[in-house]
């Protein structure tokens, strides 16, 4: 099985990617807040019509 | 947060454009691609149906409606929703206008290509991944263009945080470059003929890396984006759990790849092998249904919203078929079940529970979402007509993959039945005859399923025509709530 000496050291040289991507992730503080982004996503209004302004709404 | 809300005071707006081509180009692709699949599904019936006319024949049409209905519809679709979503939550525009232009227009050459190509029998005979050397690499110059695209938009993003939905995109569209060069290595014979650089059972274990990996990249790793973002945008409620997500996206990622071994169970591909595509296949049940019961946790206290709201009727109906189908895909790679289900109809049932459940019900909820919104409405021409889309499409679903359930495993178990002296109790044809009302009414299901989109074609139409397309401007960030 020759393709599987291609495919299981490509899928191992992805895990390792993955881990260093999670590591750089954590490290630089992407999951330190696991509730407010949730959130932000609601806060932009994107339904709007286009004729008014695109300001943040104050309520908000 | 201070220093990034300053930051986007420049008064900008979105690249909504390139997102409406593809959204709207999504909308004819669906019809294409599901009539295409209607017409296989009636050759099933009426093997005469097309006059033997070799450019309609069932062999070559059938890569067509994969081809269409997964990278023409549902490609356009990723474009599409991406696009909108890296651009709204990291609020900058996207980078590079002209590529971004660039990979709506090399997309749909490839697929023109492909709807030309397919039909006069040009073919790399891989499946899903058909189109022949030229296309391979345009595919590649527009994917390596997306990527450019999407993740220069990331980088140059005006919030620290990057959303969930974007990680899975981003995800997808790594993967897919991995898959599609390493399984599309071949050696040109001339401009319409090429040749695996893989043969025999190397051929077939590379190829369903691919196509295992491609169904998880492509039309799960993906779709789930969309489901993080839509999903509470429609609901008007923050994800379920956002811790959760981030286990989810990060489980998927480290368990999916080992999986496709299970589509070689019982082959010439080593015994281990085929044992570690299960387990890993079974392991991944975990990660699948924590991100369905997190999606539809979603509308916990707001279950009434469902009553009311069709489009979050497509978008959790979709949910509930993702996490059906991933139970159903992980019990199909148990060998002793496999044992029954490869090669029958039953496949296809499960595969269309995937498609048409899953990838085409988010989809169609995303759209209807997205489209009023690239011409500056809040919601569709008819709202009424997109209620009637839903309870077609359920319909039409539940008719197909029932039908395909009950064929499949009538013929696993009349292929398998032997007579006390060693002989096959039915001959092939038998089940072939056997299975002819299940192919009626998966018809009928195609039929109606397709009927639904038609339908969802003139709300579109009545909904774009006479209106401007709108460039959003782009919002300041938000400072996040405290908590």
């Amino acid at each position: 099985m020759e393709s599987l000496y291609l495919l299981i050291p490509l899928s191992l040289a992805l895990v390792v990617l993955i881990v260093v991507v999670l590591f750089w992730a954590v490290k630089s503080g992407q999951f330190d807040d696991l509730e407010g982004p949730a959130h932000a996503i609601l806060l932009d209004d994107d339904g709007k019509k286009t004729a008014e302004s695109s300001k943040v709404d104050p309520h908000q | 947060m201070a220093s990034s809300a300053i930051a986007s005071n420049a008064p900008d707006t979105f690249n909504y454009k390139v997102v409406r081509q593809f959204a709207l180009m999504s909308v004819v692709w669906a019809i294409v691609g599901m009539l295409v699949g209607v017409i296989l599904a009636a050759q099933l019936i009426w093997p005469d149906i097309t006059f033997n006319i070799p450019w309609l024949s069932y062999g070559r049409l059938r890569p067509l409606h994969t081809n269409a209905v997964i990278f023409a519809f549902g490609g356009s679709a990723l474009f599409a929703a991406s696009y909108y979503v890296v651009q709204r939550t990291c609020h900058t525009r996207l980078f590079c206008d002209t590529l971004a232009a660039f990979t709506f227009w090399g997309w749909q050459l490839v697929i023109v290509l492909a709807a030309i190509t397919l039909p006069l029998g040009i073919t790399g005979s891989k499946e899903y991944a058909e189109l022949e050397w030229p296309i391979d690499i345009l595919i590649a110059l527009v994917w390596v263009a997306y990527a450019v695209v999407f993740f220069g938009t990331v980088i140059q993003r005006k919030t620290k945080h990057i959303y969930v939905s974007n990680w899975f995109f981003g995800a997808y569209i790594l993967t897919i470059a991995i898959l599609h060069i390493v399984n599309n290595i071949e050696m040109p014979a001339s401009l319409w003929k090429s040749y695996s650089a893989y043969s025999g059972a190397q051929d077939a274990m590379i190829q369903w890396w691919y196509a295992h990996n491609a169904v998880g990249f492509f039309l799960t790793t993906s779709f789930l984006g969309l489901m993080y973002y839509f999903i509470p945008k429609q609901a008007e409620r923050p994800i379920y759990s956002y811790r959760l997500s981030i286990v989810h996206f990060w489980a998927l990622n480290f368990t999916y790849m080992w999986a496709g071994p299970h589509h070689l169970q019982h082959t010439a591909l080593p015994d281990w092998a085929q044992s570690l595509g299960m387990v890993f296949s079974l392991i991944l049940l975990a990660p699948s249904w924590g991100g369905m019961i997190n999606g539809i946790m979603t509308l916990s206290g707001a279950w009434h919203k469902l009553r009311t709201d069709p489009i979050l009727k497509f978008l959790v109906v979709a949910l509930s078929f993702y996490g059906m189908s991933t139970f159903e895909g992980s019990m199909m790679s148990i060998k002793t079940v496999n044992a029954l289900s490869h090669y029958t109809d039953w496949t296809i049932g499960h595969v269309h529970s995937g498609a048409l459940g899953w990838v085409s019900m988010i989809t169609i909820g995303t759209l209807y979402y997205l489209i009023p919104r690239l011409v500056g409405e809040k919601e569709m021409f008819s709202v009424k007509l997109i209620e009637v889309h839903f309870w077609i499409s359920t319909v039409a679903v539940v008719l197909y993959i029932a039908a395909m359930w009950i064929a499949g495993v009538m013929q696993g178990l009349m292929w398998r039945a032997f007579e006390a002296d060693g002989t096959l109790t039915y001959s092939f044809v038998e089940s072939v005859k056997a299975t002819y009302p299940f192919y009626v009414i998966r018809f009928l299901g195609g039929l109606l399923y397709l009927s639904g989109m038609l339908l969802m074609a003139y709300n579109v139409i009545k909904t774009v025509s006479r209106k401007r397309f709108v460039e959003a401007a782009i919002p300041a960030v938000a400072l996040q709530p405290a908590h």
